[in-house]
């Protein structure tokens, strides 16, 4: 009998798919069921920022870097604003530098909430997205209390912020802390420690340490593959070195480091760690006024800057070149998720095409960071 | 480890007379001729001493230095001048940096990519591709990525000008 | 107005209009499909999660184009997408009804001026019924503009000719 021939089948999946995260296309290439290559296409939410940066003031640029993660807003913000303040040489009060971290890992909660809420629908659990919503809730009431905006919030300007904390923000702020705090284990018993759930996530997709570096992966993808990196800790921005954390790493107690579970589970303690974090910026936050240093008039010198800080996703790197004028000369996003999203295809081979879903939920990407 | 003290490593190697050190607010920028990139950036990622085993960004910018030319719908056009990639690189196991700044002619903007070196250029060089028509010769996949395939000129560069329709839809506001 | 015209309370008949009785079947199960494109797409999933709970309208999320009822362009719409938006709206069966979410979808927003790879208005490639302004809006506006949408739906009609 002569052999049969086999081809390999195309799967389109996407831009419009429910588990894509957003727009993304991703073409996959199958032998059966197994998974022989993913070829990410992406492009389809390119919302032309770094033309627009060119275009507008430097304080004009807040509000789009909004715009690009918008799961993490404040952190957008807080990576320009500390840039182009780096690029001035501006000395920023206390108080603010206080205050913006407590947003940064408010938003960090936050953004990691929805991470593991959808990564939880990507792989059938529906309840626990409603749990980390729920959640989430109560940090957007806390920002709406601030700043007016529930999502896109403008807060942190050039040397300063747009507003001061309201009076019962302190009190919200902790009341909310000791409620999450139970609900991060109910969300352990809830998810992390199902069977189902493990047995679709622990060793899928497994990440060698030396290839997430190669490809330049950071933030909870590189943690989850048990490389001990963190901004926060290893090139501290802002005030973060005065505050004691822990930076979580993939450990392995269930599959194996740099799996999906693992990474998953980086995200999960971060969030404690973020809790730590806000503890201690409200001990000992400062009294004083949060828009004395905010400049009449932005006009940096000619120059040029590479600043990074480490956004939920990863590592958020701004490269801003001034001509002096008034306007950015040149904006670069080193967006996490755009090279973040690069590794799919190595951690995708040779698994089935449900652990694409799974793999793909783990990485956490964001569309409109990835696009910009 | 700084800029000069890199440099005197990379003397070894290279002849540095062809780099040159921009001094500049965030950080010094070493400035190398395209010719050389590819072996600088094997040396650098490779040398024990050095180990930028992370490029944490590449971008692409047009400098704008050229003659600007009125034309008769009263935009413009800029001929001569140079485009520029930037690389920042870093190293995990050093916890230093180093700034890359390569100078491209305008028409010709034709550089060696580093994607052998660092995989995490691919889709960076990619968008360098996209939004400046840079050319980064041994790319293994290089079209666009961020616009679509049939889109025309290169949106970042300062004199583009945008398209009025694209496949039936009306572009401008 | 109402469904319940006339009822007679023992043998279970109602008589009403056939147009009220359509209509009302069908503003009140609206099975959206589930599809987001930017920033807005986050605030539609916070509304159909457990705080705003968009179920209590019928709206139910379908991943499928053809199970749909409603699409909620939820964000910026770019050209690159914009065609493929089209191919999905094209492949609802009708009745169908577009919900356009924040001011990207409805003229390009804040995009609007050099967004070069941005389409300025959803309205220039498939009709809209409803605009919901914001950026993004808020949960509840997006549920106000599902009443708005169930108040147009309830004043169609199936026999008369539509003007």
């Amino acid at each position: 009998m002569a052999e049969l021939k086999t081809d390999h089948l195309v799967l389109n999946m996407g831009p419009q798919h429910p588990s894509t995260h957003g727009v993304l296309r991703l073409e996959v290439v199958l032998d059966g069921e197994v998974v022989i290559d993913v070829i990410p296409h992406i492009g389809y939410l390119h919302r032309c920022f770094e033309k627009h940066c060119e275009a507008m003031t430097y304080p004009m640029v807040i509000p789009y870097t909004d715009r690009m993660d918008y799961l993490a807003s404040m952190y957008m913000n807080f990576g320009y604003v500390e840039a182009v303040e780096k690029l001035m040489n501006i000395e920023i009060p206390e108080r603010v530098k206080y205050i913006r971290v407590i947003m940064g890992e408010l938003q960090r909660i936050a953004s990691h909430l929805v991470a593991i809420g959808t990564f939880g629908i990507d792989i059938g659990a529906f309840t626990p997205f409603l749990y980390c919503f729920r959640d989430r809730e109560r940090i957007l009431d806390l920002f709406e209390m601030t700043c007016g905006a529930r999502l896109l919030y403008n807060y942190m300007w050039i040397g300063g912020l747009s507003h001061d904390l309201p009076p019962m923000f302190i009190p919200e702020l902790k009341s909310f802390l000791k409620d999450f705090r139970k609900n991060i284990k109910e969300l352990n018993d809830l998810l992390s420690y199902n069977k189902i759930f493990i047995e679709r996530t622990a060793n899928i997709g497994i990440l060698p340490a030396d290839t997430a570096i190669n490809y330049g992966c950071t933030g909870p993808v590189l943690r989850g593959s048990g490389v001990n990196w963190d901004l926060r800790k290893n090139d501290p921005y802002s005030i973060y070195d005065r505050f004691d954390f822990e930076v979580c790493v993939g450990k392995g107690e269930i599959g194996t480091v740099g799996d999906c579970w693992n990474r998953y589970m980086v995200r999960v303690r971060e969030m404690e760690q973020s809790c730590l974090i806000i503890e201690q910026a409200i001990e000992q936050l400062p009294e004083g006024d949060v828009t004395s240093a905010i400049p009449k008039r932005v006009k940096p010198p000619v120059g040029e800057i590479y600043f990074r800080v480490e956004s939920p996703k990863g590592e958020l790197g701004y490269h801003i070149i001034s001509d002096g004028t008034v306007n950015p000369f040149r904006v670069k996003v080193r967006a996490p998720s755009f090279v973040n999203l690069q590794i799919l295809p190595v951690i995708s081979k040779g698994y089935l095409v449900a652990d694409i879903i799974a793999n793909l939920g783990s990485l956490d990407i964001v569309l409109g960071e990835i696009d910009r | 480890m700084t800029t000069t003290e890199i440099l005197e490593i990379l003397k070894e190697k290279f002849s540095v007379e062809q780099f040159e050190i921009q001094s500049n607010i965030g950080g010094e920028i070493l400035i190398v001729p395209s010719n050389v990139l590819l072996d600088l950036c094997f040396f650098l990622r490779d040398d024990e001493r050095l180990a930028f085993d992370s490029l944490m960004n590449l971008s692409g910018v047009d400098l704008a230095d050229g003659e600007k030319k009125k034309l008769e719908d009263g935009s413009f056009e800029i001929v001569g001048g140079h485009l520029a990639t930037y690389y920042h690189l870093h190293s995990f196991k050093h916890n230093h940096k180093l700034t890359l700044k390569v100078l491209l002619p305008r028409e010709n903007p034709v550089v060696p990519s580093v994607e052998r070196v660092w995989r995490s250029a691919d889709w960076h060089e990619r968008e360098a591709y996209d939004l400046f028509g840079i050319v980064f010769e041994g790319h293994h996949n290089l079209k666009r990525i961020l616009l679509p395939d049939d889109w025309d000129g290169y949106p970042l560069r300062k004199d583009y000008k945008v398209q009025e329709f694209y496949q039936g839809m009306k572009v401008p506001y | 107005m109402g469904i319940l015209d006339k009822e007679f309370t023992e043998s279970n008949i109602i008589i009403t209009k056939f147009d009220d009785l359509m209509n009302w079947a069908r503003l009140s199960s609206l099975w959206q499909m589930t599809f987001g494109l930017a920033c807005c797409a986050i605030e539609m999933m916070a509304t159909s999660a457990s705080h705003y709970d968009f179920d209590r309208f019928g709206v139910i999320p379908r991943p499928s184009p053809r199970q749909a009822d409603i699409i909620i362009i939820s964000g910026t719409v770019t050209l690159k997408m914009a065609l493929r938006i089209k191919r999905l709206y094209e492949q609802m069966p009708e009745p169908k009804y577009v919900i356009s979410m924040g001011s990207c979808a409805t003229c390009g927003g804040p995009y609007w001026n050099h967004g070069y790879h941005v389409l300025k208005g959803i309205d220039r490639v498939i009709p809209v019924d409803v605009y919901v302004p914001g950026c993004p809006p808020r949960p509840e506006a997006l549920l106000e503009g599902l009443l708005k949408l169930q108040e147009k739906i309830r004043n169609e009609s199936h026999v008369k000719k539509q003007v």
